[in-house]
């Protein structure tokens, strides 16, 4: 890097980027130690302010060791907003990161960790950050409080479409998305452990110590970059040294352990059944890119045992202008200090209900910054000797003045005080969130004032710490180690024998006290959701008095934090207006994610195509080569149709390969169809209880239609079987359906009639299928049928079946079914000759002028044909509504032949499928058209049925359609209006036989 | 979830396809007399226990077995996994 001098806070990234390690630019707030590397600097920008920081930074000490206070503005009344905490609870300082199509809204300043070029933005204002326009809603704050929108947005009701949610929508949501597709790539990953612990605190170190040296397999995971957690923010001491250094050489010890696998940056967000957890880990974050590869990974941990070491949040208490930037969390102030070498100002006061706050005075003034004050509710005697500082025992902070941050505090006792920052301790609440995500909820413990977890934990999980409600450090790593041990010795490892780490029990003695009740203006309670003590007030005023009702009547809680600082506070505010307790007033319990996973990290890579992968069929590059259009048809992508040179319309396409198919030969790819090979004594049972119509006496070499219902009568699904042996038989299904077919048909076998001797394989990929339709599909096939078989209309009339080879020795099957309703054939090769074939059978076709067809005009000679497909068959039709009633056979057991029965089934004026065409020839029918009598008003109580599939049939040269109409069948020659209004069209139509094409079926037999 | 399968050892739930009560094992006699009211009882009738549930799934993504799965519908606890096939032929079921 070269040495190039930083002249102005004004220069911009790109001049300063490359700025070198040994230039520095004033941090006015930033002391001496610390976890950070003093010898480097970090260029970033914020808002277009080049400014410094070092590696072991977050945005948010960076900012803050250059002065920058103001960082964001609030959600509902654009409050200007500072940085409240140092990790990931943090409800304030959100900012945009990055920038194009890499910007990110709404990340945690506290949880960013700087890296040169970094650039970000604060967000919510309209303006400038300094001057936001949109923070006139403060002005209005009285109107806007819990439940205007309920209240306020109610009527006229012409207003919300063209007025309320215009307005809304546009003042809703903190930061913006960039608007385009995410260029990051993101992946899943999955592990197994013994034992996962959840934080590296103390007491997730400690435990993942014990639980590695008993030779467990363990990850540890943690959601900072440096582990140690509450270690590397505290003065204390850990078997006499210091917390960070323990933790330092904790980390070695299990980097060493090849049973260990230590995970920062991952966040552990959900707990799910049996054992398995939910991780995020940031990969690529911390750097300038992700270098290709993936920024984050979703892991889903497979783990037997589990100790929640996941800490504490500290909660705030509410007094009046409590959000004024300089306002903090005591001990993020504190670790600011400790960690960071970061003063959060340069004249500290504290505001704490207990011994903890204490430390923050004590830590700040041991570094040299001034304490102005130390601000006790507790009528006792002060905790420690803050030198300069004015202690107030039995007082409170009442206020804060200052514009755009904190410069006094006002006391409650009268008077002011000078500090530009206020730290604030309340008490700390367990991390629990992890313990409710099955069914747990927690208890309240009256000597911490705070929720642990309760007993209903997730399976395989025990908690350690202050997450336990253990908030001493010596408790903490005694926890940690004894979960650990319980866990592996559970497991039937035999714990390492080691001395526990020690520490001193700190103090962290607590007297409840949540709000101020002096002073009239607005206290904060959720600093994200801009909830006040007056709206959680008015909540219960209103009667919304229940936990959940509080929480959507206010919105507390329910920002991107999940009111991790917010939720007890609120609760304790209801408990003093209802009377009750906190525990009667009730208990927060949160669900996954513990914090914010992004959209992308759960998709993984099933992105863009291969969300929903398609497969191709075998003769699909040879299709490709022939410039054929596809489409998706179940899990497949088929041609649709084979454009040729001059043709511009689909329609062109698909009635000359219709045409060219009728009139000589054309081959089309049928290889989607599901097949399932059945073979055993009992086969032909199986099939008579599975179709409605009979196989047993299906002779060998002879192939069937059959139709399948599902147990409650509908059509399940049809197709083709074929009897290659006597124990032999193959069964074709539809394209989509073939993989539900198959678990029926096993089903059926495995918990129905489970000593019928029959097996099933599904051969779907196994085999690629061509129909061979039209006149000269015989004359074809010859040519590549080996000579040995005999294919003429004596030897393999219509409906035959057979093994032979092809080409010299390929083995096939053939099978002289037909869909086209054409002299046709479907022969069968293994996949791995599928290419080969096809460009066999179009080179032997070549003297026949043969077409390839896809499926459009397969669609279409279907439909000339009164062919039932997936138009039809939509799980609403009956065996009678296809007009197939009388294939149930009455003789034996099949599904759905009891429920077939049915009275409503067997209705005389019952739906019948239909043909139908336009009494004007020359209008094209339209599906989804619904059939009314002529002369009626269209209502659902004149509704006859409607339209399932309609074509233009190139044989008939008009349009046709096939549709279910009540008492179709007897109503031959009819006329009734198809009404779409959707489409708007009413047109005429005639009732006629679905059979359009060859009715007699003559062409199947020549 | 994990579904401890009896002859694979325990998969992953996302294996598996659901499919529902159990007791659409106990498929009605079609001869019986009152086949027509037993049938819609089979069909259409299903208890919804707070508590043991057992149910249905089949191991598309594996062997093709299906099970018959016994879940705590609260907890989600799954006390016990047997082979479908092995509980239609203890109840009777043949061919």
């Amino acid at each position: 890097m070269t040495d190039k001098p930083i002249n102005a806070p004004t220069a911009t990234l790109r001049e300063a980027h490359g700025g070198g390690s040994a230039t520095y630019v004033e941090q006015p707030n930033r002391l001496a130690g610390g976890l950070v590397d003093h010898g480097r600097a970090l260029n970033f920008d914020f808002d277009g302010r080049v400014l410094q920081g070092h590696p072991g930074d977050t945005l948010a000490s960076a900012l803050l060791a250059n002065g920058v206070r103001l960082v964001g503005r609030s959600f509902k009344y654009h409050r200007p907003r500072g940085i409240f905490t140092a990790g990931s609870e943090e409800p304030n300082a959100l900012v945009e990161l990055r920038r194009g199509a890499h910007q990110e809204p709404n990340t945690r300043a506290t949880t960013v960790e700087l890296f040169d070029g970094l650039e970000a933005g604060s967000q919510n204002y309209r303006g400038s950050l300094g001057f936001d326009l949109l923070a006139a809603n403060d002005l209005f704050s009285s109107f806007l409080s819990a439940g205007f929108y309920y209240k306020t947005f109610m009527w006229p009701q012409a207003f919300w479409e063209k007025v309320y949610e215009p307005l809304i929508r546009n003042s809703a949501g903190l930061g913006r998305l960039s608007g385009e597709p995410d260029p990051d790539s993101y992946d899943k990953g999955f592990l197994h452990c013994d034992v996962l612990v959840i934080g590296a605190g103390p007491a997730g170190l400690s435990a993942a110590l014990a639980a590695g040296r008993a030779g467990a397999r363990v990850i540890l995971a943690d959601e900072d970059f440096r582990p140690g957690g509450r270690l590397n923010a505290e003065t204390l001491e850990v078997d006499g040294m210091s917390g960070a250094d323990w933790a330092e050489r904790a980390v070695a010890e299990l980097a060493a352990m090849d049973n260990v696998r230590l995970m920062t940056r991952t966040t552990v967000h959900g707990v799910f059944d049996h054992g398995i957890f939910g991780a995020l880990e940031r990969c690529t974050d911390h750097l300038p890119t992700s270098g290709g590869k993936p920024r984050q990974v979703l892991w889903r941990l497979y783990t037997k045992r589990a100790v929640l070491c996941a800490g504490a949040t500290e909660r705030p208490i509410a007094f009046g202008d409590n959000d004024r930037p300089g306002v903090m969390l005591a001990g993020a102030v504190r670790a600011y200090a400790n960690r960071w070498a970061v003063t959060p100002g340069q004249r500290v006061a504290v505001f704490t209900n207990n011994d903890d706050g204490w430390r923050t005075a004590a830590d700040l003034s041991a570094r040299g910054v001034e304490v102005t004050a130390v601000v006790d509710p507790r009528n006792t005697q002060p905790r420690a000797e803050i030198p300069g500082a004015a202690i107030r025992m039995g007082d409170a902070v009442a206020g804060t003045r200052g514009r755009k941050g904190l410069k006094q505090i006002e006391l409650a006792s009268g008077g002011t005080i000078p500090a530009d920052c206020l730290a604030v301790s309340g008490g700390w609440n367990p991390n629990v969130h992890l313990t409710c995500h099955q069914r747990g909820r927690p208890e309240w413990r009256e000597d911490i004032a705070a929720f642990v977890p309760g007993k209903d934990l997730p399976v395989g999980l025990t908690v350690a710490g202050a997450a336990n409600g253990s908030l001493s450090l010596a408790a903490a790593l005694l926890d940690g180690e004894t979960r650990a041990r319980e866990a592996v010795e559970s497991l039937g490892f035999k714990p390492a024998k080691h001395t526990p780490a020690k520490a001193e029990d700190e103090a962290v003695e607590l007297t409840p006290f949540w709000h101020v009740k002096k002073g009239r203006a607005r206290a904060w309670v959720d600093h994200q959701n801009d909830v006040t003590v007056k709206d959680v007030k008015l909540a219960h005023q209103e009667g919304f008095r229940a936990v959940e009702h509080l929480k959507r009547y206010t919105t507390l809680g329910m920002a991107t934090d999940q009111g991790k600082t917010a939720n007890v506070l609120g609760l304790a505010i209801m408990a003093e207006c209802t009377g009750k307790s906190i525990p009667e007033t009730g208990t927060t319990i949160f669900r996954p994610p513990y914090s914010p996973v992004p959209i992308g990290a759960f998709a993984g890579r099933s992105r863009g195509k291969d969300f929903r992968p398609f497969r191709l069929t075998p003769s699909h590059h040879w299709a490709e080569e022939q410039g054929a259009v596809f489409v998706e048809t179940g899990a497949w992508l088929r041609a649709q149709w084979f454009p040729r040179p001059g043709e511009t319309h689909w329609r062109q396409s698909v009635d000359r390969e219709v045409e060219m198919t009728r009139g000589s030969v054309g081959i089309c790819d049928v290889t989607t169809l599901g097949k399932v090979d059945i073979q055993g004594r009992d086969a032909a049972e199986f099939l008579n209880k599975v179709y409605i119509n009979g196989f047993a006496k299906l002779a060998v070499g002879k192939t069937r239609y059959g139709l399948m219902l599902r147990e409650d009568g509908m059509a399940m699904d049809d197709g083709t079987t074929a009897r290659l042996g006597e124990t032999h038989y193959v069964m074709t299904t539809t394209t989509a359906n073939a993989g539900g077919v198959f678990r029926h048909l096993e089903f059926c076998r495995q918990c129905l009639w489970p000593d019928l001797d029959v097996h099933l394989i599904s051969t779907t990929d196994g085999w690629a299928q061509y129909a061979v339709a039209g006149p000269n599909s015989r004359n074809l096939l010859r040519k590549i049928v080996d000579p040995e078989f005999d294919i003429s209309n004596e030897a393999f009339p219509f409906m035959a079946c057979a093994e032979i080879t092809v080409c010299g020795g390929t083995p096939a099957r053939l099978f002289r079914i037909s869909f086209s309703g054409e002299l046709a054939y479907e022969i069968a090769v293994p996949a791995r000759y599928g290419d080969s074939m096809i460009r066999a059978l179009m080179a032997a076709g070549e003297e026949f002028d043969v077409v390839p067809y896809g499926t459009e005009a397969l669609g279409v000679m279907r439909i000339e044909k009164g062919h039932a497909a997936g138009n039809e068959l939509t799980g609403q039709i009956s065996a009678q509504n296809l007009g197939m009633g009388r294939m149930v056979s009455k003789k034996k057991d099949c599904i759905g032949n009891k429920l077939s029965e049915r009275p409503e089934m067997n209705r005389e004026d019952g739906l019948r499928m239909v043909g139908f065409r336009p009494v004007d020839r020359s209008r094209s029918l339209t599906a989804g058209a619904h059939f009314i009598p002529r002369g009626a008003v269209a209502s659902m109580e004149t509704d006859e049925g409607w339209m399932t599939s309609v074509a233009y049939s190139p044989e008939l040269g008009h349009s046709i359609g096939l549709g279910f109409i009540k008492r179709g069948s007897e109503r031959m020659g009819d006329i009734v209006r198809a009404v779409d209004l959707v489409g708007d069209s009413d047109i005429e139509v005639e009732i006629v036989s679905p059979h359009f094409v060859d009715p007699e079926g003559e062409r199947l037999r020549v | 979830m994990i579904i401890n399968h009896p002859l694979l050892g325990p998969r992953d739930a996302a294996e598996f396809v659901y499919l529902g009560d159990a007791s659409l094992i106990d498929r009605p006699d079609w001869e019986d007399p009152d086949a027509a009211e037993k049938y819609y009882e089979y069909l259409y009738l299903r208890d919804n226990p707070a508590g043991l549930h057992r149910e249905l799934w089949f191991h598309e993504q594996g062997d093709r077995s299906w099970l018959v799965v016994t879940r705590n519908t609260l907890t989600h606890e799954i006390t016990n996994v047997e082979l479908a096939r092995d509980v239609a032929k203890a109840q009777g079921r043949s061919r």
